[in-house]
């Protein structure tokens, strides 16, 4: 299976961005030196050891994934310290620290040397250092394991030095490397004389059978911040002089403002100043409160939205797509048109989805400072090298004088690798340079101005032969993603701003090991609609809806058990493990009482194996989600608990979305605006949900977001199992009432 | 003009005293944030629904984004006011036991909600901790650890305290 790649096509030249001086031959050096002081050395670009201990670099967005435990980890193995010993940071932004599975390496010789060249002209580089996908644990699986062996081979070298005794016979333990007479250096000690070593390129791994760290659960390094209200997220940022904004843009999406008054907001309390911009304002006060409240006060003329005002006109356009069925074949084994023929049970239904937004807990914010030609951000976001290129664009700067602090973020889902919050405080910064401008989104904006989870329609046929699927025919259509990213975005490789359907329009239906002999999937023409981004598990939230629904259509038409039908249709030993496994948790074979039902639904995520079974309960009141069971491949386990959590997570999210998510337009306006409107799950009503972690073994899987896909079609085939009716729109909620 | 004379409020935080100038209409939120520097306390929605702004207020949960400065009436205690990281709470000992948070941004008014509920019932049901808990939204589904950190901080307390 191939492995999901964030971008599609390869990584072209952007074109003709040229930033502030040209510096010929810039060294792709180590991005930590120039942040050091006094006393610190770096020893790879992953790990800093000063005289009171070792830091190691994070590279990856932590939104609430554990992510920099895990990676620390990954060095701390390696250097035989534990957890606890460690100060994590995120670092700097740079292209060193790349994420390879989003963006693999050019192997395109012309392509390598296109970059080559770009790079030595100073043009900034396409930004790569991405946090999603869940690609971050199999980008890093080798990488930090590498980083923290070749810094722990830096660190013996140097004691050998000192000692006079050869490498060979040191050891390492609790941050010292020991001689066997019983002589210890500490880290501290050697960091200076270990930082003039050269680090071997392939240094030896720990055998996993050696691991003391990786495979336990280890303690969060972020926990007893988040716990005691001290950890620093981009919204809790506190300079000497700031100043606080808010955004207010125009609610018709891509559209400008075309004028405003803002005479009455310029004098209210605290106001400082009311900055007009293409598609909206910025109001800077003394207080983030004074500023909401004065940017609601401005009056903006905007102009209309750039397409159809309502949702019912979006869903149409995306109906009428599949229902003429063109399009390019994703996928198309056997002779689907003969095997529809030949079948004397054909099942075909359409399914719709609604537009999602992330909705994070954090609204959107960054805080930037412009002064004396420098540029420096404070944002949580998910590319911190996409947030450098912007910070460059924006004011002319070198992108080397364009500083990125990456905090915590409270959630990104995907949310976060878009720039325009991050813009907002560049624009505010400018307007007021010298002065630390701190750009928050009001909720209602936040929910208003997203780039969502595409709203998509998905049409089947399916054909019964024999008792089993014979074929199957899907059709999808939904707003192009990376062609709406691309005109957000001017650091995503360009091309193809035609709406063309991409690979996020297809995952989760395309790449499935059903073995069906006929499969066929297309996808109809994109459509240019709402803005559409990343939101989590990207395409397979819904196609693996679709799919899911269908397969579970089909073995209703089959007269089979869904669970058995699945299994019957894999020959993939993780994928049968899982489905076992979950029909072993929730006991499947074993009948319910009245008023209980069960689905499940199976899919290969991101190449990870998953399967999920929900159970519903029944009454006058309505339906109630009372477990979940999923059972989850992740190929090796790092951290258990994590693993749990975010596996819980995922679902809980699909779940969320499934009862009650939804944008919906109206007269070219988003109608819901913060969470009375768009509801999320409330504890009261979460289900118990219990995780079995699979380990395969071989390739490592993330897991950020492999518990959301099945979620929605395991509820759904379960309310099916209670009720009998088949809802083929979400969120469920608009069909029957959901306690 | 819109703007009002200024006002001022006395404000008791954390067992300290605060005087503080602002538009009384100002939430309690944003006087602890951008006026006090008193971050923990986080801004979610700004209308009462997400619980992520939670405060006590003379011992009683109170969503400070909803509330005005000018009713800001009594003792407030924020998270930074019941324990730091040497010094954790036991709630906030129990969550880090139970490594609830993940994103953590509603963490903070998680717990000052949880605080309110053990202080009225040590041993809460699962319908006291739902009743109790469902205003407090966390995005990132921790309901189950939050809900497990409850109990134990629950059982602690019951055990710290001398017999009768």
């Amino acid at each position: 299976m191939k492995r999901r790649t964030f971008l599609i096509g390869s990584a072209a030249v952007t074109g003709g961005v040229m930033l502030g001086g040209y510096r010929l031959l810039r060294p792709k050096g180590n991005p930590l030196l120039p942040i050091l002081e006094e006393g610190q050395f770096a020893l790879t670009p992953y790990v800093i050891v000063d005289g009171s201990g070792v830091s190691v670099v994070a590279p990856r967005a932590e939104m609430g994934q554990g992510i920099h435990s895990t990676l620390a980890a990954l060095v701390a193995e390696e250097l035989d310290v534990t957890l606890e010993d460690v100060r994590v940071i995120h670092g700097p932004a740079s292209n060193v620290y790349a994420n390879h599975i989003a963006f693999p390496p050019t192997q395109n010789r012309r392509a390598f040397l296109e970059e080559e060249i770009k790079t030595r002209l100073g043009a900034p580089e396409n930004p790569t250092q991405l946090t999603g996908g869940q690609s971050s644990i199999q980008d890093a699986f080798v990488k930090m394991r590498t980083a923290g062996a070749s810094a722990r081979h830096m660190l013996v070298e140097a004691a050998a030095r000192e000692f006079g005794a050869e490498p060979s016979i040191l050891s390492t333990t609790g941050g010292a490397v020991v001689h066997p007479d019983g002589r210890t250096i500490p880290y501290t000690a050697l960091a200076e004389a270990a930082a003039t070593v050269d680090p071997p390129d392939d240094p030896p791994l720990k055998p996993q059978e050696e691991w003391t760290l990786l495979g336990r659960s280890q303690p969060r390094v972020d926990m007893v911040g988040k716990c005691t209200g001290t950890a620093e997220y981009s919204i809790d940022m506190r300079l000497p002089g700031m100043l606080y904004a808010a955004v207010r843009r125009n609610p018709h999406l891509g559209a400008r403002m075309t004028s405003f008054d803002d005479s009455r907001a310029r004098s209210m309390r605290g106001v400082r100043d009311v900055i007009g911009l293409d598609d909206g304002i910025i109001v800077v006060a003394s207080n983030t409160w004074y500023a909401m409240m004065a940017a609601r006060e401005v009056d903006c003329s905007w102009e209309s939205a750039p397409y159809p005002a309502s949702t019912e006109e979006h869903l149409a356009a995306l109906s009428d797509a599949v229902r003429r069925g063109e399009g390019p074949r994703w996928r198309d084994d056997g002779d689907v048109d003969r095997a529809l023929e030949d079948s004397s049970v054909i099942v075909e239904e359409e399914y719709h989805v609604p537009y999602l937004a992330h909705a994070t807990m954090e609204p959107l914010n960054a805080l930037a400072w412009l002064r004396q030609g420098r540029l420096d951000i404070w944002a949580g976001n998910q590319n911190p090298t996409a947030a450098q290129f912007v910070g460059a664009q924006l004011t002319g700067l070198p992108i080397d004088a364009v500083h990125v602090h990456t905090t915590y973020m409270g959630g990104g889902f995907g949310r976060r690798l878009e720039m325009d919050f991050v813009a907002s405080a560049i624009r505010a910064a400018m307007a007021l340079p010298g002065t630390p401008i701190q750009a928050t989104w009001p909720r209602e904006e936040d929910i208003r101005h997203d780039s969502y989870r595409p709203t998509a329609v998905g049409r089947f046929r399916g054909a019964i032969s024999n008792g089993r699927p014979a074929a199957i025919d899907l059709t999808v259509s939904s707003p192009a993603l990376h062609s709406s990213a691309s005109r957000r975005n001017e650091y995503l490789p360009r091309g193809d701003v035609r709406d063309t359907p991409d690979k996020f329009s297809v995952t989760g239906v395309m790449d499935q090991p059903y073995r069906i002999d006929h499969y066929r999937v297309t996808a109809a023409p994109g459509q240019r609609l709402l803005p559409v981004g990343w939101w989590r598990s990207v395409g397979e939230s819904q196609n693996t809806f679709f799919m899911e629904s269908a397969i579970d259509e089909m073995a209703h038409a089959a007269g089979g058990d869904p669970l058995e039908m699945r299994r019957s249709l894999l020959d993939h030993a993780p994928s049968r493990t899982v489905l076992d496994t979950v029909a072993e948790m929730s006991g499947w074979s074993t009948p319910l009482p009245e008023g209980r039902a069960r689905g499940v639904a199976y899919a290969l995520s991101s190449g990870a194996a998953t399967a999920q079974v929900v159970e519903v309960s029944r009454s006058d009141d309505g339906i109630r989600v009372e477990r979940c069971w999923i059972a989850v491949d992740v190929g090796i386990a790092l951290d258990p608990r994590n693993i749990e959590a975010q596996v819980t997570s995922a679902v809980l999210f699909g779940i969320c979305s499934a009862i009650h998510g939804e944008i919906t337009v109206e007269d070219g306006r988003v109608v819901q605006s913060n969470y009375d409107d768009y509801p999320l799950i409330r504890m009261v009503q979460a289900p118990r949900i219990d995780v079995h972690v699979h380990e395969s073994g071989g390739e490592i899987y993330g897991v950020g977001e492999s518990g959301t896909p099945t979620a929605a079609p395991a509820l759904g085939n379960a309310i099916f199992a209670a009720t009998g009716q088949r809802i083929r729109r979400l969120p469920f909620g608009r069909s029957v009432t959901i306690l | 003009m819109s703007q009002r004379p200024d006002a001022s409020f006395a404000l008791r935080i954390n067992g300290a005293s605060f005087e503080v100038t602002a538009d009384g209409r100002m939430p309690l939120l944003w006087v602890l944030r951008d006026e006090l520097g008193l971050v923990g306390t986080k801004y979610g929605c700004g209308i009462g629904q997400c619980g992520a702004c939670t405060v006590l207020i003379d011992d009683t949960p109170v969503r400070s984004c909803a509330l005005p400065v000018s009713q800001a009436e009594g003792e407030i205690v924020t998270i930074e006011g019941i324990g730091g990281p040497d010094d954790p709470h036991p709630v906030q000992a129990a969550w880090i036991e139970h490594q609830v948070a993940q994103c953590g941004y509603c963490q903070s008014g998680q717990i000052m909600q949880a605080c309110a509920l053990l202080a009225r019932r040590e041993d809460p049901t699962d319908q006291d901790i739902d009743q109790a808990m469902s205003g407090n939204l966390c995005r990132c589904g921790a309901y189950g650890r939050i809900r497990a950190a409850i109990k134990t901080a629950g059982a602690r307390l019951t055990d710290a305290e001398p017999s009768p």
